[in-house]
């Protein structure tokens, strides 16, 4: 695809390195929940292989905008997009497009650690066995387990029940859930906001590690976490109607040392937020 | 003017009132534990001047195949098997009943279709059981003669019964049941929905295993009411202890036969008068162990959560 183009006709896109290859554009995405508009046309590309991080105060809709990338937000009544979300070029809110499959190749992480009270074990097949995998389950429960930084912890106790894991490990847990279904694109909603210091360490590292193999969007209220493990950031804001929109977009290092728009440079200082 | 013990402001302040009221409020508590306890006494007591009968041995009445007090003959085989029969049919029908129409109710119904069926299932609730009995009697018991022949079909018979009492459960078993399924959190589904499940993979492989132990606490409070149910079984199922393993055959229950013995013209002092206070006994240990387990049960399930 030709991302030079699109890139042209955003209003606020930097110039971007040639390697960068997009698998994500949003292009003049607004949301509404019901009359509330949550979201004013926010454009942006996501590049593969990349980590990036959306920051921003609440209410920005940074939220907003990572659910609309896997069509989660389908599931609150009376929301609704106008603009358009294509990954690898196909438009997600196509009429015939369907949501669980594009569920499978971006998957998600949430705030809170959501493990099924079942076992370890099943916790990670379960996603596979809806999908129909019929190669070696417990290899694949080893390998998802091994990307996320937590085999070694649980191999001896893969029967027991999840939720008796800690919340960074049911965190990991939840990740390496979302690995076995294989996705290329890993959704993180503040993945690390319930989590103590040690356990964020943990899934920080494991962010920079997994960013080999897949393309990362990671939501987070701390600015210190965006700038050690992502490569570009969005900051988004809130205007004067409580609307959210992307008030800068940049390569992580530059937005955050040398920021183009005075609010993004009032927020990473601290002045709000 | 706040009238303090102490010479400071935050002194101990009499509050009378308050501990004649919670006096009062502890001794209405006493009161039912009392009842409670006074109901199991009698039952107890009228139960060992059945088995003090020289007619009657405790292993006869627990394993005897034959209840007929006329000849002596007190085994409680027959009204145990009736009563596990309705009971089991009410099950088969009221528990995959329920169990969709909470799954509807919590996961799949418009706030419209919800504001119209939860007054519906609230109606089926308060309708007496009386009414039920004639409900199966007289259209349940037709319609399972005109499917399975006349001659297959006793006027009074178990089906029938266990039928209607499964449709009498109904609601308890759908309010419960939906009660459970909504106190999954949230997250699960979002969890499912993200890792690609459909609605129906989400429903049945997340949320109703997720819910289990709630489900499975209202099931056996379901069960306990339907062994306990009376007036459907006295009016549908026959009056005669019959032990058969044809529901369609008339045979007695427990409690059917309790109300027969308890209306009729037996003598105080009898042994069939006494009989029904054993049988009482064996109904009441029955529906305290399930609702004990259902409880027990039912705590580990909010345990999960916390």
């Amino acid at each position: 695809m030709n991302t030079t183009n699109l890139a042209e006709a955003l209003p606020r896109v930097y110039e971007q390195p040639q390697e960068e290859k997009t698998i994500i554009a949003l292009k003049d995405v607004s949301i509404y929940y019901g009359s509330f508009q949550a979201v004013k046309q926010a454009s942006l590309d996501i590049y593969e292989h990349r980590v990036t991080a959306f920051i921003g105060p609440s209410g920005c809709g940074k939220s907003t905008v990572l659910r609309s990338i896997n069509r989660m937000n389908d599931m609150i009544r009376g929301s609704r997009i106008e603009g358009s979300v294509r990954f690898h070029d196909h438009d997600l809110y196509a009429a015939d497009v369907d949501p669980v499959l594009i569920r499978r190749k971006i998957g998600m992480v949430f705030q809170k650690p959501n493990p099924f009270p079942k076992s370890i074990y099943e916790n990670i097949a379960w996603g596979a066995r809806i999908n129909g995998f019929r190669g070696d389950y417990n290899e694949l429960v080893e390998t998802s387990l091994r990307s996320a930084a937590l085999w070694d912890e649980v191999k001896d106790k893969l029967k027991q029940n999840a939720l008796r894991l800690s919340g960074g490990q049911q965190q990991r847990l939840c990740i390496a859930r979302t690995i076995a279904v294989q996705p290329q694109v890993i959704l993180m909603d503040e993945p690390a906001s319930a989590l103590d210091p040690i356990a964020t360490g943990r899934i920080e590292e494991l962010i920079l590690e997994l960013k080999n193999s897949y393309t990362i969007i990671i939501v987070t209220h701390n600015m210190g976490q965006a700038s050690r493990v992502s490569d570009h950031t969005a900051f988004f804001m809130v205007d004067e109607k409580r609307r959210g929109y992307l008030e800068e977009y940049a390569p992580t290092e530059q937005l955050f040392l040398n920021p183009a728009h005075k609010k993004t440079e009032e927020y990473i200082s601290g002045k709000f937020g | 003017m706040i009238q303090h013990v102490g010479n400071h402001p935050f002194g101990k302040k009499h509050r009378p009132h308050e501990v004649v009221i919670e006096t009062l409020l502890f001794l209405f508590a006493l009161f039912s534990i009392l009842i409670t306890v006074g109901i199991a006494f009698i039952l107890v007591r009228e139960s060992f001047l059945f088995f003090a009968d020289p007619d009657v041995d405790l292993l006869g009445f627990l394993t005897g195949k034959v209840w007929q007090p006329m000849i002596g003959l007190f085994g409680f085989l027959p009204l145990l098997n009736a009563t596990l029969t309705t009971s089991l049919i009410a099950m088969l029908l009221g528990i995959p009943l329920g169990l969709f129409v909470a799954i509807y109710l919590a996961e799949y119904a418009s706030d419209r279709v919800r504001g119209f069926l939860k007054p519906t299932l609230e109606v089926l609730a308060g309708i007496p059981t009386i009414v039920y009995g004639y409900f199966a009697l007289t259209f349940m018991t037709p319609l399972l003669r005109s499917i399975f022949g006349e001659n297959r079909v006793d006027i009074y018979n178990t089906a029938s019964a266990g039928l209607v009492i499964g449709i009498l459960v109904l609601p308890m078993i759908a309010t419960m049941a939906e009660d459970a399924i909504t106190s999954v959190p949230k997250d699960l589904r979002l969890a499912a929905y993200a890792l690609g499940g459909t609605s129906i993979e989400t429903t049945f492989k997340v949320v109703i295993p997720a819910a289990l132990s709630g489900l499975s606490a209202t099931f056996l409070l379901a069960l306990s009411r339907a062994i306990g149910e009376t007036m459907v079984v006295a009016l549908a199922a026959g009056a005669g202890p019959n032990l058969t393993a044809n529901p369609f055959k008339a045979a007695e229950t427990i409690t059917g036969y309790i109300v027969r013995i308890s209306g009729g013209d037996v003598s105080y002092n009898s042994v069939d008068y006494n009989s029904i206070f054993a049988l009482g006994l064996v109904l009441f240990v029955i529906t305290f162990t399930l609702n004990l387990v259902s409880r027990k049960i039912s705590g580990l399930f909010h345990q999960e959560y916390d």
